[in-house]
Order: structure tokens, then sequence, then C-alpha cells
């Protein structure tokens, strides 16, 4: 995967993992995108090999995908096995083709994970995510009652870390590229996030066993150190963060 | 139809809370006896859906995205405004009022105005008590910024993703609510129709966009925040979703619309690169607070930047607005972008974009401080040019943004149709001809925590509603209608892509209804939109069936609607004979080039009335008075 920034328009060969639904067997179909422009986003060089099938009568491939820029956490796939392409730091729609060489051969495949059941080809259902938030990925502050912004002030520190793991976008690549499906970059972001302020001391102890059981319940595996969730994370989410589930969930343990 | 903006008497800063005094209420334990349907899980639709569960209400909450959490407030980057003068730079609510106002190009409701920078303050503590990691200072009190034209440090942020923060706390607010069974979440659903029971909005139908049914849910009220319209462009830098459906099958129903003319352009956005661009990326206009804004005096000079000595630059805002410079309004920043680029000092390959420019930022405060402030917008604009902001300007050009205009609401945030709310920018209310940096995010959560749980309880406690069940006739009619229009659609086996269809509608509307606009040009947009209209119902290629997750049929509906609504906007704007913020027409310019209001004729809002397929709507006046704010030309010279 060399830059080839020189290059104005590559062709490719895709093989792309076709599924109708999700209790029937798919496999990867092979097609040609050719005079790809290397300013384009993977996303936009789909569009171009979408068009191209609709006008010759044939299924378009579906893949979930919407802001474009990086930060809904709607889209993402595995680019030649892995999440969100080759690049670091990047979701799969700021992934330019600009970062691929002409005659590649990319393979793209969905999200896979015992929890993420496949929607259509690349489209996947992500919904075990939201029902980890809903456990306990909150504070209880009903609308009305807060006292004034600055009542508690609290050190720049915090909130920056707290801001770096509140960073996160849902997308779910930690959990695609962990040998065993683990949730826990996800969880451990969330945690962290409330963790690190004062407003989410008074329920952390509760958070974070409620959403340890819950991402169990869920069929998420456990962690055991690959680091490959670090590694694809396009908000480049430290591990630091599961680290500091451990110990907030230890600490839960004995209180 | 009759438009009442129901703004209460009194003086301006009394009106609210008069207003809240006077609002029916009703009891804890009835409130569980109503049923309310959110549209949208944005700042205002997720804001809304979890207070007002959180009151007791029945909530039914609706998005497109598989998450209620990827809604595209997201994607806001530089901040929320709020009036706590926590700088000690002379803010209050009358100055954010008065700038907000001023700012609209005084084509806002007062009192609405008013109020949201009233609750602007609550605003910020909410956020702080759900854990919103705003930016502090080292003594850890939360820092504040200048933003997007404004005088005052008054803007909180989180980094470069404000929006997103904002709408995670929303988010986990509505999770809580979710989990306590209050919402029932319908995440992958596209509303597709409003249902009328006599006269009042009594639910929606939906599309279950993972199996293709077709759903009807009744409610008591329906709360509409579905966003804006700006995809009408095609490139936009709205996410690719984002549509007007909703609000215009509403308006289709008889709800007004209101000021449709009024888009925003963004004039800080990564310029067009090629025919499949999809979207345009917006880089934050906070970076207009470092950066500096120039092109070659000379047209024609192609030179790269770093080789066009300072003695041949104009850093034209600078000269021709010495007090605002760089922080001009959007409006005036676009502007004045295109006006450089028409005179063939634009940069780049394609000669269509200007440089904003950190050489001297840098120079002066260290690369350290600028990476701090904007390290990740530099990173994003690199990864899509392959350019480095450190080394080189960014080459920016505008780009639709934000609709200023949208449903027509009263003060209570209700639309025409009684019993049908409208929030966020899917309303019209705040913003007037040109929305300032910062107010959406301010507005959208305005409306969904601190606004409609009071008002919509005022209607529920005031209106007497029959029962009603999704069996009854209104319902099945609705629904078979809207699975009419779906097999109609499939059914047209034409030859062209959807897409292509948005792209040339993008390119018309872009072209004669955009950044500046002429009569002439807009007649010619409205012949060549019937023209499009024509050829969709006969040429367009939908493929699959209605019956399975089809992306292409969602697009296919959403593009048939901006068709129809392109026409409307072009209708509003030939009838507002003025310029006014976002609606620049050169046939009502100064002779420096600046917007020409014309307060004796235009100083209304146009609300529009659907009048049925092939007709012409009927335009009707909500007069603004402006009893506090004396209107002035806007200048920021």
């Amino acid at each position: 995967m060399s830059e080839s920034k020189d290059k104005k328009a590559i062709n490719l060969t895709l093989k792309v993992w076709r599924q109708i639904g999700p209790d029937v067997k798919g496999s990867l179909e092979t097609y040609h995108a050719g005079d790809i422009s290397t300013d384009m986003s993977f996303l936009e060089m789909l569009d171009v090999v979408n068009e191209g099938l609709i006008i010759e009568g044939k299924e378009p491939i579906a893949f979930d995908h919407d802001c474009r820029e990086g930060i809904c956490g709607m889209c993402g796939a595995m680019v030649n096995g892995r999440a969100h392409g080759p690049e670091k730091g990047t979701t799969l729609c700021q992934l330019h083709m600009r970062h691929f060489s002409d005659n590649d051969t990319i393979v793209i495949e969905p999200w896979k994970s015992r929890a993420f059941k496949i929607i259509k080809d690349l489209a996947v259902d992500r919904s075990a995510l939201d029902l980890i938030i809903q456990a306990g990925g909150y504070i209880s502050a009903n609308a009305g009652g807060a006292p004034d912004g600055n009542a508690i002030p609290f050190p720049q520190e915090s909130a920056e870390k707290a801001m770096d793991a509140a960073a996160c976008i849902g997308c779910g690549a930690c959990v695609a590229s962990c040998p065993n499906a683990s949730a826990m970059l996800f969880v451990g972001a969330k945690v962290s996030h409330f963790a690190l302020l004062p407003q989410g001391r008074p329920e952390a102890v509760k958070r974070v066993l409620a959403m340890v059981k819950k991402m169990d319940e869920c069929g998420f595996g456990n962690c055991t150190n690959e680091t490959e969730c670090e590694a694809e994370c396009p908000k480049e989410i430290s591990i630091t963060n599961i680290a500091r589930l451990n110990r907030e969930y230890l600490k839960a343990g004995f209180l | 139809m009759q438009l009442d903006s129901k703004v209460p008497d009194g003086p301006l800063s009394e009106k609210w809370d008069q207003h809240l005094f006077d609002l029916k209420l009703i009891n804890p334990a009835n409130k569980r006896k109503f049923e309310i349907v959110v549209v949208g899980t944005g700042l205002a639709g997720g804001a809304a859906s979890a207070t007002l569960a959180e009151l007791g209400y029945n909530v039914k909450t609706f998005c497109i995205q598989d998450s209620p959490r990827r809604a595209h407030s997201i994607a806001a980057q530089g901040g929320i405004n709020a009036a706590k003068n926590y700088s000690n730079d002379g803010d209050s609510i009358r100055r954010l009022f008065y700038d907000t106002i001023k700012g609209g190009d005084y084509r806002a409701r007062e009192a609405n105005v008013y109020r949201l920078a009233q609750i602007s303050n609550n605003i910020i503590d909410q956020c702080v008590a759900q854990g919103v990691p705003f930016a502090r200072e080292y003594g850890g009190l939360l820092a504040n910024r200048s933003f997007g034209g404004a005088q005052v440090s008054r803007t909180f942020y989180a980094r470069g993703q404000t929006g997103q923060q904002l709408l995670l706390g929303a988010y986990s607010a509505l999770s809580r609510q979710i989990a306590a069974g209050k919402v029932k979440m319908f995440t992958r659903r596209d509303m597709l129709d409003l249902i009328i029971v006599n006269g009042k909005a009594r639910g929606i139908v939906t599309r279950n966009l993972v199996n293709g049914n077709i759903e009807s849910h009744a409610a008591d009220a329906v709360v509409l925040a579905t966003g804006g319209y700006g995809n009408v462009f095609y490139l936009s830098t709205n996410a690719m979703a984002s549509n007007v459906t909703a609000a215009y099958s509403a308006y289709r129903k008889g709800a007004a619309f209101a000021n449709p003319c009024y888009t925003q352009i963004h004039p800080t956005c990564v310029p067009v690169h090629g025919t499949y661009q999809s979207k345009l990326t917006l880089m934050s206009e906070s970076l207009r607070n470092d950066g500096r804004v120039w092109v070659p005096k000379d047209s024609g000079d192609k030179r790269p930047p770093g080789q066009i000595p300072e003695s041949e630059r104009d850093y034209y805002l600078e000269n021709k607005y010495p007090s605002f410079g760089n922080l001009v309004p959007r409006d005036v920043a676009s502007r004045n972008a295109k006006l450089q680029c028409d005179m063939g000092k634009g940069a780049g390959e394609t000669g269509l974009a200007v440089y904003l420019d950190f050489e001297d930022a840098i120079k002066r405060d260290g690369r350290d401080v600028i990476a701090k402030k904007y390290g990740n917008l530099f990173q994003m604009y690199e990864k899509i040019t392959a350019d480095n902001p450190y080394e080189a300007p960014m080459m920016i050009y505008p780009a639709m943004h934000y609709a200023m205009g949208g449903l027509w609401v009263d003060y209570n945030l209700m639309s025409t149709i009684p019993g049908l709310f409208v929030l966020g920018e899917a309303n019209f209310s705040d913003h007037g001809a040109n929305r300032l940096g910062a107010s959406a995010l301010m507005q959208g959560l305005a409306d969904g925590y601190f606004i409609i749980p009071y008002t919509i309880g005022g209607y529920l406690a005031g209106t007497e509603l029959e029962k009603i069940d999704v069996d009854d006739s209104a319902f099945k009619e609705t629904a078979d209608t809207v699975r009419s229009q779906i097999k109609k659609m499939l059914s047209i086996s034409g030859r062209r892509t959807v897409d292509d269809f948005h792209r040339e509608l993008g390119k018309i509307m872009w072209e004669y209804c955009g950044m500046s606009r002429t009569d002439e040009g807009l007649a010619k947009a409205k012949d060549l939109i019937v023209e499009l209209k024509g050829e969709f119902r006969e040429n367009a290629l939908v493929p699959g069936s209605g019956a399975e997750f089809n992306q292409n049929l969602e697009k296919a509906k959403r593009v048939a609607d901006f068709i129809e609504f392109g026409e409307l906007m072009i209708i509003d704007a030939l009838a507002r004979k003025e310029s006014c913020g976002g609606h620049f027409n050169a046939d009502y310019q100064t002779e420096e080039n600046e917007a020409r209001r014309d307060d004796e004729n235009y100083s209304h809002v146009s609300a529009w009335e659907y009048a049925g397929e092939g007709k012409e709507p009927v335009f009707h006046k909500e007069s603004l008075a402006f009893e506090n704010v004396e209107l002035t030309q806007r200048s920021y010279k």
C-alpha cells in the first residue's frame, strides 16, 4: 500500500462480502473498479461502483455511512483484514484512495462479531453497543436542577483525559479487530469519561458493574491485552481506558 | 390559514417567565396518560425525548441511523454560545439577544431570540451536570473563546467536537429513559407521512429501513426534530441521510413552511475536487480566529502560495472590514470569497478556493499553541487533501451548511397544525436570515431541554383529544398512500440513477439559488426544476424492492422530495425582493456590494401553504415588529 499522490486515477479489483440477510450464507464477489480518482474517499469509490451496478441492473452493495467526515461512527468495514483500512486513526469515510496503488486487490468485509449480526452485505446491527450505554453509560441528571457550570471546578488535566475517552464514536472497530470480539475499549472509554469527572462519581460503582454485566450478556468477549483495538481505533482511544475500567470494576467489587 | 405567533404581552425580558406561569400544567400522575412521538435524535430531538420522559410522558422516538447517537448534530465542531459572561468582557443576555437579532439581519422574531439568550445559560449548566467535558482553564473553570463574528468570548467548546459531546450528553440522557421504559426507541426508521385526525397531528407513518415494513404510530402530539434541508444542494456539509422528507410531508399536510430561501453557506470548507464527490467537509470557523484569509492581488496568478510575496497578497477581509477582519459573519465571508474567485483570483486547480493562512499565527504563538487549538482540524484537512496546513496555507471555499428556514412555528414551537411541534434546525424561528456561529447547538438544546417540555404541556392540558387507534381509517389510508408511492417509484424503471438526479438538482440550486441570486436566474432555475421533476417521474432507476433493506429506495424518496422542495425555495427567493443575510440577490445590493434590505416592504416572515400538486403555494405573512432594537444596516467595517 504505497502513497501514489502523483497518480490521478487507478484501477482496482474488489472482493466484497455479499450477504442478502442475517440468516443467509454470504460470499465474496469480485468487482472491477476502474478509473478511480485518488482524491476520492473509499466510500466515494464504492458509490461509483454502485452506480455502475445499478445501471447494469445488478444489486448495489449495501453499506452504512452518514456524516462522511469521521465523526458519526456509522461507517466501517474490514479492508484487507483491517478495521477501517490501512491508515492509522482514520474512519473508512476518511480513507482516501491515494493510499492504494494501481491494480491493487482490495478485500472488503463487514464487522464480524457474535454481538453484531449482519443486516445486509457490509451493514451490521450494532445495537448491542446502545444496550451497554442504556445499562449505565449516563449521569442521572434530569433537566432543570443543574448548579452553575462553574460550581465545581476540576483540574484541566482530568477534563482533557475525560475528553480523550469521550471522543469514542461507537463505530465498533475495536470489537471487529479484537480476536475475542471484546468491547472493553468501548466500555472502558465510557466508564473512564465519567469516572474522571466529579459529576460522574456518585454513580461510578453502579455504572461500571451494570455496563460490564450488560457487555457480557450481549456476547462480547473478554480482553486478553491483544491491543488490536487501540491500534485500529479511528479515534486512537488508548487502552489505558481498559486499565481504568478494570480498576473501577475491582474497586466496585470491594464496596 | 392564520399565523398567530402567540408572543406573550409584556416587556421583552419578562415574556417567557410570564408565559411559563400562564401555561396550563398537567399533574404528574396524568402525564403518563399521554403518548408523544418525537422524530429525530439530534440535539433537539434527543434532548426533547429525554426531558419529556423525565417528566413522565410516554415517548416514542424515531431516527434514521442505526443508533440515536449518530444524528448529524454530532458533526458540529466549533462550540455553543451562552451569555454567562464568565470572561468578564461585557456579555449579557441582552447582548447575546442583540447580536443574534443583528446577525440574523433583523428577520427573526424578537421574543423567541430573547428567550433563547435567556435559556443559553441553563444549557451550559445542564450539560456540565451530564458530564460534557467542556474545555477548562488551569484553575478548573470553564474556558471560553470568541467565535464567528462575536466581539465577546462566550463560546463554550469541547475541542473541535462540541456537537459530538453535546449530542452524546443528550444521547446518554435518552438512553437512561429508554432503560427506564419511558422512551421506546425506533432506529432505522424513515418518517414518510404525518397523520391528521380532526385537524390535529395524531401520529406518523414510518418505513422500517431494515425490512421495508410500513408502520403507523398514534400519538397525542408529534414533535419533529428532523434537521435542515441543506442536501437540496447535493453537495453540502450535511450528512448523507439528512433530508427534508419528514418536514415536507408535514408541509403537504398543511404545516406552513417559512423562509425556505434562507440558507447559510459556510465560508470555511474543503473545496470541491471532482464529480463523484459526495460531500463537503467543514473546517470549523474557529480557524478564522488565527488564520488569515487572502488571495493573490493579481487575477490569474497561479504561483504556489509560498512564492507569492507579502506585497502581492490581498488580505481582502482585513482590508475591507478593518474592525471585524477575518471574523466577519459567515454570509459576508462566503460572499467575499465568491467575489474574489469570480474576479479570477481563486487558488488551486479549479480556481474555486481562497487561502487560509496560519503562518503568522505559528510565528506569533508557536506551533505547539496552534496545534493545541486546531490540531485535529489540521489533521482532518491533511487527510482529505494530503496537504499540511502547518507548512502551506489551507485552501477553503464556501459550502452549503445550515438552513435558517424551516416549518413555521409560534412561540410555543407549534406549527400551523395543532399538535405538531417543530424543534431545532427543522423550524425557522430564531436565526432570521443568517445564523451566527455556535448558535445552532444553543437553539437545538434550548428547544429540547427547556422549551418543548413546558409548551407541550400547555397544549395537551388545553386540548380535547379524542381516543384514536392505528386501526382507524386515517392511519390506514395514509399508510396505503405511502405504499402506493413506493410502488410507483420502484416501477419507473428508467435509465438514470437517483444520485445523478440529485447531482443535477444540486447544480441548479447552487448556480441559481446559492450564494448570489438574481431574479432572472431564479426564474430560469424554476423552469429547470419543473423539467427535472418531470424527468425523475419517467426516467429514475430505483433498483430492488420495497420489502427489504434498500438504500437506493430511501434515497429516491428523499431526492424526489428535494426536487419539489427546491421549487419552493426558488418561489420564496423570487418573492423576497431584497437581500438579507443568507439570501443575497444581486439585483438588490448597495454600491459596496453589501446586502440591501428593504425593511419597509420585507420585514416579515414568508410562510407558504401547500395548495396541491402542481399548484403555486399560497403566501402568508407574519409581520416582524422590532420594539427593542433599532434596525440598522449591518456593518462590520
